[in-house]
């Protein structure tokens, strides 16, 4: 039951007639049940890998199997509706959800009482989190999540990456994380895909064995996997915050 | 209260003008009104305004079902924009009249022609405002429902409609005041009854008190649907943008 992506091509018109290659003859195998993070710079085809198995982007060439009967997905704008209250926001995805399991799904994210609001009403990092909520109400088989911490300040990337990391661990599923981020990788995933080069490439895959919840005390030495990679919050960077 | 106010200085210079230029070039509101009533009391003024209203919700109707349908698949089908849009900017820049002429000429002179010729003035209109509709719709949210495979239906009503609500709003009252503009002239041309006819007849006759005593309830029922109808309805169509800070 595992994502089988082979052979992929992926080749975006441009407007002058030739073409920009994302992906050339590009595999990739993802375990079922795994947290996978595929890590690279920014532009390097993670946002498109993820739309390519969400079905969203077609592809040029190749196959991508993807064994998921429901997919739960967080972009990486919120994509809320903005016509329809956070609660049902989360209805419209998860149509079988019940009041009881609504409220857990929006208590999951903290963001009890908030279920009648409407999105126009709630900053970047509530709406961050509206969306997260919504991906894990479908009861997902299958979760993307890109880069779902892009654009909130540091206090409130950890809180909602510590909050994440909770409702991962509390439920089993496959999961593939997009980010630039080499610190939410290491805290988040049981194996980091590094991906770069144009078109892109894997250059390296990590397995990380140490528990989840030991990882926020070590991330300093998590961070020498990958010396190769730069973190974005620097050495130290793990004390200042606070939310 | 301003607007009370204002309604009766209207009548005062109305009045003021009446007495000025005599009865044969402005009747006295007083006049206009006694002609109102003899028309009430014969029938003629509740059947003529019935059936002209008959046909700009017919027509308006008609207009705006087709002019959406088509408006929708032009701004979301580009191909098809392509090949129609010289149609489009035909049908939008003939004059009112040659269609009406044309429809009569082609249907013969029956209430079938009528509405065709009320229809086909507004339908470009709708076309073109749907069609910015259906180009502004945001793919964003598409890709959303497609990945949570929001149902059919529910993407038309959760998705699509809202996106599109105030489009509709804005066609449907630009819709409305061309539309009652020219019933008037179908009418006249080519319809044995209706306000439109009336006038004609009033013209004839150069009987002013007649011409305003039907233009100015028709006018008055037009400004009601636009206030109490069309612009509440536009209103309601963006309410969830108040909801923002």
């Amino acid at each position: 039951m595992a994502i089988e992506i082979s052979g992929l091509t992926k080749i975006f018109a441009r407007v002058n007639g030739d073409g920009r290659e994302v992906f050339r003859d590009f595999s990739l195998t993802l375990g079922a049940g795994k947290v996978a993070a595929l890590l690279g710079p920014s532009g390097c085809g993670k946002s498109t890998l993820l739309r390519l198995i969400a079905g969203i982007e077609k592809l040029s060439a190749g196959s991508v199997v993807v064994p998921a009967k429901r997919i739960g997905m967080a972009f990486q704008e919120p994509r809320l509706l903005p016509w329809r209250s956070v609660a049902d926001n989360l209805r419209l995805a998860a149509p079988g959800l019940s009041d009881a399991a609504l409220d857990a799904s929006l208590a999951a994210f903290e963001l009890d009482g908030r279920g009648g609001d409407f999105p126009g009403q709630l900053s970047l990092g509530l709406a961050r989190r509206v969306a997260l909520a919504r991906a894990f109400a479908v009861e997902p088989d299958l979760l993307l999540l890109d880069e779902p911490f892009a654009s909130l300040d540091l206090a409130l990337h950890r809180r909602l990456r510590a909050l994440l990391a909770q409702r991962i661990a509390a439920r089993g599923m496959t999961v593939l994380i997009a980010t630039h981020d080499l610190d939410d990788a290491l805290l988040l995933a049981d194996e980091v895909i590094f991906l770069g080069g144009a078109p892109a490439q894997v250059k390296q895959r990590l397995e990380l064995d140490m528990p989840r919840e030991q990882r926020d005390e070590n991330l300093t030495k998590l961070r020498t996997l990958a010396p190769f990679y730069p973190s974005s919050e620097g050495e130290g960077g793990g004390k200042s915050g606070s939310s | 209260m301003i607007r009370l106010f204002s309604l009766g200085l209207f009548l005062l210079a109305w009045q003021f003008g009446a007495m000025t230029l005599g009865p044969h070039h402005l009747p006295a509101p007083a006049q206009v009104a006694a002609t109102f009533a003899d028309e009430w009391r014969s029938g003629d003024m509740p059947l003529n305004l019935g059936l002209t209203l008959m046909r700009v919700l017919a027509g308006f109707t008609l207009a705006m079902i087709a002019g959406s349908a088509l408006g929708l698949a032009l701004g979301r089908k580009p191909a098809l924009d392509r090949l129609l849009d010289p149609w489009l900017v035909i049908a939008l820049n003939t004059p009112a009249l040659v269609v009406i002429i044309l429809a009569y000429v082609w249907g013969g002179l029956n209430e079938i022609s009528a509405l065709a010729a009320i229809a086909l003035n507004k339908f470009p209109n709708a076309v073109v405002t749907l069609r910015e509709g259906a180009r502004a719709l945001d793919p964003a949210l598409d890709e959303m429902a497609e990945v949570f495979a929001f149902s059919r239906w529910r993407r038309w009503r959760d998705v699509l409609l809202p996106q599109l609500a105030p489009y509709f709003a804005a066609a449907a009252r630009g819709g409305l005041a061309l539309v009652w503009k020219i019933v008037l002239v179908v009418e006249l041309l080519g319809r044995p009854n209706g306000v439109g006819f009336k006038m004609g007849m009033a013209f004839q006759l150069f009987d002013l008190p007649l011409l305003l005593a039907y233009a100015l309830p028709f006018v008055a029922l037009m400004v009601v649907a636009e206030t109490f109808v069309l612009r509440p309805a536009e209103r309601s169509a963006n309410w969830w943008r108040r909801h923002g800070d």
